[in-house]
């Protein structure tokens, strides 16, 4: 008999990945935990062709922002000091994924009682990623164009649909 | 008799599930680091198949796995011995449900069909071979993307879809959970699961099986919804009434694929593709089927084309009336696991408590892990439930019941629920709203694709 305290290393459907939170997409339309970084893509405030491709480092909290032209954002300009579509994007991965578990990623100590994530980030600057971090984007985006399909896919037994956060 | 199926432990189960757990813990620190305990756990895993057709392979493989060699050859009959031993759990627990509930399981008797071949499959080896040497301890930032590039190559190839769904969900948990060296709890016997169903399928000779027409009715008895952060997927178990006269369970589904914010009921948005079977699944109505391809192990290949909605059909009726004695599809052999049984049941006159069901005998667990937010069946509903339509399931070392509908009394009214009821969209007003906004999650998404994807 398997004991209460193996129970989750011996279950076939074990959850891993917690569900995603609902949030809205057009400012931040992608943020991920991913590589040891925080990255994502913001749209520009200013044309509807340009985006912002920002990051984070887990760790050593480099930051990173350039277009997906590989120029470097203006705000930022190469500093420490967060620009408003890296800020942009600390909220929407807040709202995606819970403050604690972005925080536990980028390696983050919060005060007592903190609500932001800026207040236990000591930043640095970080390599350009922009082009990496792109094309993960374009990947994910390049989901929505897979034809659906009906075959049986029997693996997905092990994948039940998120339930909800009652 | 279904209490006694339910409370019975099949001879045999825990051994055949122990040598799983020794194979599975070797796996944990990878074959690369195979210390005294493991070895002997693999040495008893491989004398387990003494006598049988796989008896050679399996020690000769293991013997040189625990002396340092691990080639996809090697890796290969691991993943196949386990799946041995799984499938014999699976049939195990399967014939006790089957005499229980007085359902006739059709022998397997379809040949193998032609395999498909491909560079991509050897690159999906590699992987999982590097896996398996590190462990899931080992899988760092680096080794969990690896799985990226091969899940890319397979989506290209609607042959290779079946694998690049299932590499896709495995390699986001271990994308997830890397640094997995820094991890609370590792789970062990899911990530074994999927790796070795991914060995098994990234091989040349994986079989494939020819679906041939079927004709009839069907009638839906409940819709089990499955997802990860890249598929969500409708799957209907029915009746189907072939003009014969015959009543057998089949299944059919369709998935979409989908990005990890496209979550709960704006799901359903990626299906737009089938308005008969959202419309079928919704209204719970009778399906016409023309020559729909049905597959040896029970699965109907929906066509839209091939289908016609009819008139509503309660699915408790259909339940009570042509349940009981039903004719139930084999299983392919390759696809025999416990984690893949999922029996459609009618329960009534039980005692609905907090988490589970009192038959009388047993106590049946309800599994509220699968209560999807998709749709809008709640654990409050299923407590106050009087008769429940589900899927059994076997995990964990046990089995629970995962509700499909139910019929309830909420505030002196009686309420009939099914998992489906928001195919076409949410029935009730502030999910409706809350869909509304979540579902402009696909518009902004299709729109940057749009901008984004064709320079």
């Amino acid at each position: 008999m398997t004991s209460e305290s193996d129970a989750y290393e011996r279950r076939s459907a074990a959850p891993v990945i917690a569900p995603v939170r609902p949030r809205k997409l057009a400012k931040v339309p992608f943020v991920e935990l991913s590589e040891g970084r925080l990255q994502g893509v913001v749209s520009s405030g200013s044309d509807v062709e340009r985006v912002y491709v920002s990051s984070i480092t887990a760790g050593d909290h480099g930051l990173s922002c350039n277009t997906n032209n590989n120029r470097p954002c203006g705000g930022l300009s190469g500093g420490t000091r967060a620009c408003n579509h890296l800020r942009a994007l600390a909220e929407a991965a807040v709202a995606q994924y819970g403050l604690d578990r972005v925080a536990r990623y980028l390696r983050v100590t919060l005060p007592d009682g903190a609500g932001d994530l800026w207040s236990g980030l000591h930043t640095t600057t970080a390599p350009n990623r922009a082009a990496e971090v792109f094309s993960g984007f374009l990947r994910h985006l390049a989901y929505l164009e897979v034809p659906p399909t009906a075959d049986p896919l029997p693996e997905l037994q092990w994948f039940p649909a998120a339930g909800a956060v009652r | 008799m279904l209490a006694d199926a339910l409370r019975s432990r099949p001879a045999g189960l825990d051994e055949a599930l122990a040598l799983i757990d020794g194979l599975d813990d070797a796996l944990v620190h990878g074959l690369a680091r195979i210390d005294e305990d493991r070895a002997a756990a693999l040495e008893s895993f491989a004398a387990a198949f003494t006598g049988s057709p796989l008896a050679g392979r399996v020690s000769d493989s293991i013997g040189k796995v625990v002396a340092g060699t691990v080639t996809d050859d090697h890796v290969a009959v691991l993943a196949g011995a386990r799946s041995a031993l799984t499938g014999a759990v699976h049939d195990a627990l399967l014939a006790g449900l089957d005499e229980a509930l007085g359902r006739v399981r059709e022998p397997w008797a379809a040949p193998a069909g032609p395999a498909h071949s491909g560079q991509v499959l050897a690159g999906g080896r590699s992987w999982l071979r590097e896996l398996a040497i590190a462990g899931w301890r080992g899988v760092d930032h680096e080794l969990a993307n690896g799985g990226a590039q091969v899940v890319s190559a397979l989506l290209a190839d609607p042959a290779g879809r079946r694998l690049a769904v299932l590499l896709d969900g495995f390699s986001a948990e271990l994308r997830c959970a890397a640094p997995v060296a820094t991890l609370d709890r590792v789970p062990v016997r899911r990530w074994a699961d999927l790796w070795s169903r991914a060995v098994l399928l990234s091989q040349e000779t994986f079989p494939a099986h020819e679906a041939a027409p079927a004709d009839g009715r069907f009638l839906l008895l409940g819709v089990d919804l499955h997802e990860h952060p890249t598929v969500f997927r409708a799957q209907a178990h029915g009746l189907l009434e072939s003009p014969g006269g015959g009543v057998r369970l089949v299944r059919t589904s369709v998935a979409a694929a989908k990005v990890d914010t496209i979550s709960g009921p704006s799901a359903w948005r990626m299906l737009s593709a089938f308005p008969v079977f959202r419309a079928a699944l919704a209204g719970q109505r009778v399906v016409e089927l023309s020559g729909m391809p049905l597959t040896p192990g029970g699965d109907l290949l929906w066509d839209e084309s091939r289908a016609a909605v009819g008139e509503p059909a309660d699915p408790f009726a259909a339940a009570r009336v042509r349940l009981g004695g039903v004719s139930a599809p084999a299983v392919a052999p390759l696809d025999r696991h416990p984690a893949a049984i999922a029996e459609p049941v009618l329960l009534e006159g039980y005692t609905a408590g907090e988490g589970s069901f009192d038959l009388g005998g047993v106590t049946l667990a309800v599994d509220s892990d699968r209560l999807p937010e998709a749709g809008p069946l709640t654990p409050a509903l299923v407590a106050a439930s009087t008769a429940c339509l589900g899927l059994l399931r076997w995990d964990g070392g046990r089995w629970a019941v995962q509700p499909l509908a139910v019929q309830a009394t909420v505030r002196k009214k009686p309420v009939t629920v099914h998992t489906a009821d928001w195919a076409l969209g949410p029935t009730e007003a502030k999910a409706a709203k809350a869909e509304a906004t979540a579902g402009t999650a696909v518009e902004v998404l299709r729109e940057r694709a749009g901008r984004l994807l064709r320079r």
